[in-house]
């Protein structure tokens, strides 16, 4: 019963739409439902639900699509000085854009797999950023990034009428502001977009066939597939929403710089999809969620607040556990983060997806049946190897 | 009938070593053709030829009017060949069912086909027709389970079943039934007799004498990357060449 309930694309669209509209109200019991971080959720989320498509799907591990993600923010900047602060035409571009560098991108890369690939896309996505950082100056501004100014053209804006301000006009969607809430669920719209898209993807013979590249690639070519335009093709898909993931960033916040393209900002995708799941089409976001919060919230902590948060303790045991958890909060995030990454890859190889899956399989086989259908749409690695 | 494959003064050399001299083997359309040899006689250097994974030093491969030397895998797979390996090459991670939807999908797609918004599960006929070839080699009551978790002779018999799925012209076995316990070696022999009706052309590579003289229409002996000798299976269990170099005391018993 519950099998059929996920088995259908419309019902699993219906409770994500409705998880993801509410999040306001069911982050606010954790703090993280101001719109800045809710923001940075639907936009990450976008990001690793496209770099699940390569990475989960097929396995290639690239550690440069930063790169497109910069490229699609310095893309939406630049609509925005010369175009219209309208929202439309940045992210159209930003997505064809960073569609054009990843077909080229992955066209180089894809000639090699495994390790070297990964070496090659960590190479184009770092050359990306020195560019962007000094060579490419004219273009992206070096490293004051890239900024609107009163002196944009905006040529769009001015044929259409709308007029010329003292102060930086912002960005907006026909005239809705694109901050706040407002810019959330715009972005929130994306990321059901986005999934849905995946979601497509994941279940048809297009996405199985990635599946077996996989597998088994040597299978793959002698079963009859030319294997190269099925990778290039996948890596122009994560491409394209990394360059969205990138518009979007700017649509919340219209600048666009260099240090958005480096190989931290690359690594952190990654483990946003190993932490959550890959492969799986809830494990990225989750990830996002995980990193995101632990970046926002945890690094806001400080002692005060652990005093806070440790008062019903009697005053001695409080202050004990206060000078234990401080190493792990504030500046120190980066030490929670990592303690949990141990934790996740060494005990859970399937991400925190698994985790949920062996949870359900203890809690009867009804149970696990429904979420091994949403949750492990692709079957995991590791349950094949046992 | 006409020939299939014609293999013409194929040489091979590594180094200083000749893997294969001046083979000439031309294969019948419609039969089993057994190559058999000792270990090192050059039998795998010789699938690997006919296959576009070696380039030899001189002479030519022809199957179905095409070159087969520098071809890509996947165009050797649409013109008509396909190779069950001698370790069984299969998509672990997927089901049982999934590994045989994937080549009848390479059938009716070709090379390639961007689709990412059809359905897998509306796609009815193509699951039908993965499940009978299931059904075929006697793996359709594990369907949906991991093809990774199933015994090495059920890996065989499924990697099987996914090359008779697209009916090639040409299917090219190596040792069927290596490392297979009896009663596993017998199956798939039965399950190869089964299939023979059908009309596709089989090239196998075996060690095993009872499998070979069990199925083949015609046998190559290949000794020191040498043909010695081709013939009915009768025709090569008297001759003395054959004895001589491979045979041996086997042969012997049997007479």
């Amino acid at each position: 019963m519950m099998k059929g309930l996920f088995k259908s694309n419309m019902a699993i669209m219906i409770v994500f739409t409705a998880v993801v509209l509410t999040a306001p109200i069911w982050l606010a019991p954790i703090g993280a439902s101001y719109p800045d971080l809710l923001q940075k959720f639907a936009i990450f989320g976008v990001f690793a639900i496209g770099f699940n498509i390569l990475f989960g799907l097929t396995g290639y591990l690239s550690f440069g699509h930063a790169a497109f993600l910069g490229i699609g923010s310095y893309t939406a900047v630049w609509s925005f000085k010369l175009l219209s602060m309208n929202v439309l035409p940045a992210i159209i571009f930003a997505v064809i854009v960073a569609g054009v560098f990843s077909l080229i991108i992955g066209f180089i890369s894809l000639r090699r797999s495994g390790i070297y690939f990964s070496i090659l896309t960590l190479a184009f996505a770092q050359m990306s950023y020195s560019l962007a950082y000094s060579v490419l100056t004219p273009i992206t501004n070096g490293e004051t990034g890239l900024q609107l100014t009163l002196k944009d053209p905006r040529v769009i804006d001015g044929m259409v009428g709308i007029p010329v301000t003292d102060s930086l006009p912002s960005t907006n969607f026909f005239g809705i502001a694109m901050s706040g809430y407002e810019g959330f669920y715009f972005c929130a719209v994306f990321l059901i977009i986005a999934f849905y898209v995946s979601l497509k993807i994941f279940r048809s013979p297009y996405g199985m066939k990635l599946r077996a590249i996989k597998s088994n690639q040597t299978r793959m070519k002698y079963t009859g597939f030319n294997t190269r335009p099925y990778l290039l093709s996948a890596f122009v898909i994560s491409g394209m929403f990394a360059g969205l993931a990138g518009s979007l960033m700017a649509v919340t916040d219209p600048l666009a710089g260099a240090e958005r393209m480096q190989w931290t900002a690359s690594g952190e995708v990654v483990l946003m999809t190993i932490l959550g799941g890959m492969g799986t089409l809830i494990g990225p976001l989750l990830g996002v969620g995980i990193i995101k919060y632990f970046e926002n919230i945890f690094s806001a902590l400080n002692d005060a607040a652990l005093h806070e948060i440790y008062n019903f303790l009697p005053l001695g045991l409080e202050n004990v556990m206060v000078a234990v958890s401080s190493p792990f909060v504030g500046d120190g995030w980066h030490l929670t983060l990592g303690a949990l990454f141990m934790i996740v890859v060494i005990f859970l190889p399937g991400g925190i997806m698994e985790g949920f899956s062996k949870l359900s399989r203890v809690f009867g086989k009804s149970g696990h049946e429904a979420t091994e259908d949403v949750v492990s749409e692709s079957s995991s690695k590791t349950e094949g190897e046992k | 009938m006409g020939n299939i494959l014609e293999i013409s003064n194929v040489n091979q050399t590594f180094g200083g070593l000749h893997a294969l001299s001046d083979i000439n083997l031309q294969i019948e359309e419609g039969i089993i053709h057994a190559i058999i040899g000792p270990n090192g006689a050059g039998k795998s250097t010789l699938l690997n030829c006919c296959i576009g994974r070696l380039k030899p030093d001189t002479g030519s491969v022809m199957f179905n009017g095409h070159d087969m030397i520098g071809m890509q895998p996947h165009d050797i797979n649409h013109a008509g060949m396909v190779r069950v390996f001698q370790t069984p090459e299969i998509f672990p991670e997927l089901s049982l069912l999934e590994n045989t939807i994937i080549p009848a999908l390479a059938k009716r797609d070709g090379t390639f086909k961007f689709n990412p918004f059809a359905t897998l599960s509306k796609e009815k006929d193509i699951s039908d027709q993965a499940m009978s070839a299931l059904a075929d080699v006697g793996l359709d009551r594990f369907a949906d389970q991991h093809a990774g978790s199933i015994s090495r002779g059920d890996k065989r018999r499924l990697e099987l079943a996914m090359g008779l799925i697209q009916e090639p012209a040409l299917l090219l076995l190596d040792e069927p039934t290596a490392g297979m316990a009896r009663h596993d070696t017998n199956r798939t022999i039965d399950l190869l007799k089964k299939i023979k009706e059908r009309g596709m052309t089989k090239i196998i590579i075996e060690h095993d004498m009872h499998v070979v003289f069990s199925l083949a229409d015609r046998i190559s002996v290949l000794a020191q990357g040498r043909i010695i000798a081709t013939g009915t299976p009768d025709e090569i269990k008297n001759n003395p060449k054959v004895k001589e170099a491979y045979l041996g005391e086997e042969a012997e018993d049997e007479s």
